[in-house]
């Protein structure tokens, strides 16, 4: 609980610059909306106010700037309505009893957070399987570990609709699978990486003492490398979760998707309402921090188990 | 003469001619040069010299961790590496290397685990070992709740826990502070004689090597090869205060004769 003091500040920070920037993000809608309403403000018309500096209209239009905390629509929305609408889209559809109605994040994020375990789950296999692979075999080791680097360096952008129309095409009807897959596709790597520092992680006396013994590769395997690496795998498998549920989001982006926390993003795009993109994007944030954090006390609870109470 | 097959029951290590060249990026580096040298049954013999003598390697020879170059090596009448499947010596490294992750107990059932001995007789076998290196009731702590000389006492027992003949031991207590050291080459010796192990010894200590060994092996660097082998005239019982005899400090001052002619710059 120590860390929660300096946490605590960062957060009043970030929450005091975003409100700050509340004010000249939404003035020229303020003033748009004002002149509607039959205010004077300076100087009028549309076209000329989105050439004058924002800054400039705040100062001639001081009045106005407390309209832009409270827009419908606005292009910057005050941390209270992003609060506000997540409350609505999860809490308040609870209390309704239609959590896992079209309209609740709690569907949406459900539906997320199936793909992102089931890939997750895929491209931690996928990434281990390659780590033991590159540790015993030099063929493997020249071979993998180049391809896998290379395919991190694609845009996950430009080969998420690739890989749904593949899936399509291969006659997968289900929507999770192409997901899963561009999830996979992301949170392999981590794994792959930080498992291989794992395995390789003993030193050369561990292997020579293991070697006096005679010891099968078997066991070397299960009692020496496997151990050793799993400060290592606990490590990775925190950042792949997260790339795992940002893969996820980003095969919810391209066309046809219409649940799923990225839908909601690109719908939220779609009809110009911000709100719902910016809830979505809280929500994704508060599921990874979510999904990190129960990792992290697993990781808590596994080493404590395996080492004493060091 | 003795007779051949007598002999050979005898001699525990004999090394004939023994070569070794590493190939590294700055050329060829003779890590053993010409080495020729025999161990008998009981011995405890210590190898000496300056970091790059080859003393190490040598050891790592005996224990099949290294492939010689040219020469002949037999271990129990085999081959290094044969004589490693039958298990003939237990290797304890510098760094104690307990698993952090497995209890004393644990560690030293590891290679009993690995050999497949049954569960009752691994039980046996580490509480044994534990008392042997008067670590008995510690089994159930982990590593970091044991000083490091303790951990090097808990790592001793692990190479003795499957029986084997030979104990070779590279600079076991080469990262210990001076106090806990005479402590432990005290009980070394004493655990040597309970036992009737042959015990393979490198360090770069002079007083180390004369207090512990029977035989020691003087060893000079570029090329790494053997300049004198010292029989130590001292008795098998040893008091600490044997350090103080005229007979330790005149093997003692041998060994620094054997050291200098070895490598004039050193000493």
């Amino acid at each position: 609980m120590r860390s929660l003091l300096p946490v605590l500040t960062v957060l009043i920070a970030l929450l005091a610059v975003w409100f700050a920037a509340v004010a000249p993000m939404n003035i020229r809608q303020s003033l748009d909306q004002a002149e509607r309403a039959g205010n004077v403000v300076m100087p009028e018309g549309a076209r000329v106010r989105s050439e004058t500096s924002r800054f400039l209209l705040m100062f001639q239009n001081p009045n106005e700037i407390l309209r832009g905390f409270n827009l419908d629509r606005p292009r910057l929305p005050t941390p209270v309505q992003v609060g506000q609408e997540l409350w609505k889209t999860t809490g308040a559809m609870v209390l309704k009893g239609r959590a896992f109605s079209k309209r609740s994040l709690i569907f949406h994020g459900w539906i997320t957070l199936q793909s992102t375990l089931f890939g997750f789950a895929l491209g931690t296999s996928i990434g281990i399987l390659g780590a033991v692979a590159i540790v015993y075999s030099r063929t493997a080791a020249m071979s993998l570990m180049p391809w896998a680097i290379i395919s991190q360096t694609i845009p996950i952008v430009a080969l998420a609709p690739m890989i749904i129309v593949l899936t399509g095409q291969l006659g997968i009807e289900e929507r999770a699978v192409p997901k899963a897959v561009i999830s996979a596709y992301l949170c392999f790597f981590p794994v792959l990486v930080g498992m291989v520092k794992g395995l390789s992680s003993p030193a050369r006396e561990d292997l020579d003492l293991l070697r006096t013994y005679s010891a099968s590769g078997i066991a070397t395997f299960f009692k020496l490398r496997l151990p050793s690496s799993l400060p290592y795998l606990f490590t990775s498998l925190k950042v792949g979760i997260a790339a795992a549920l940002v893969g996820t989001i980003v095969g919810e982006l391209p066309t046809g998707a219409i649940s799923g926390l990225g839908a909601r993003i690109l719908i939220g795009d779609q009809f110009g309402t911000p709100l719902a993109i910016w809830s979505a994007l809280f929500a994704a944030a508060i599921l990874a921090g979510a999904l990190v954090t129960l990792l992290g006390l697993f990781q808590r609870y596994a080493l404590r188990r395996i080492r004493g109470a060091a | 003469m003795v007779p051949f097959d007598r002999w050979a029951s005898v001699m525990v290590i004999q090394a004939q001619n023994l070569s070794l060249t590493f190939e590294t990026n700055d050329g060829p580096v003779d890590a053993l040069k010409d080495v020729s040298l025999y161990i008998k049954k009981g011995d405890f013999v210590s190898f000496i010299g300056p970091s790059g003598c080859g003393k190490t390697t040598f050891l790592r020879c005996v224990a099949a961790l290294e492939t010689p170059t040219s020469g002949g090596l037999s271990v129990n009448g085999m081959s290094p590496d044969a004589a490693r499947q039958a298990r003939a010596y237990g290797y304890v490294f510098q760094a104690a290397g307990l698993y952090p992750w497995r209890t004393i107990a644990g560690n030293i059932r590891l290679p009993l685990e690995i050999m497949g001995f049954s569960r009752a007789e691994r039980e046996e076998r580490v509480d044994r070992v534990l008392e042997l290196v008067e670590l008995g009731g510690f089994g159930k702590k982990y590593p970091w709740q044991l000083s490091g000389g303790m951990q090097q006492r808990a790592s001793i027992a692990r190479a003795l826990a499957f029986d084997a003949d030979i104990l070779l031991m590279d600079e076991p207590f080469g990262a210990l502070d001076e106090i806990v050291r005479d402590r432990l080459n005290e009980e070394l010796l004493g655990l040597w004689a309970r036992t009737g192990k042959t015990i393979g010894f490198v360090t770069h200590s002079i007083p180390e090597a004369v207090y512990l060994s029977t035989r020691i092996v003087v060893m000079s660097p570029r090329p790494g090869r053997i300049t004198d082998v010292i029989e130590s005239t001292l008795p098998k019982e040893r008091p600490l205060d044997i350090r103080d005899s005229r007979e330790f400090i005149e093997i003692a001052h041998r060994v620094r004769e054997g050291l200098r002619a070895g490598h004039g710059d050193v000493l």
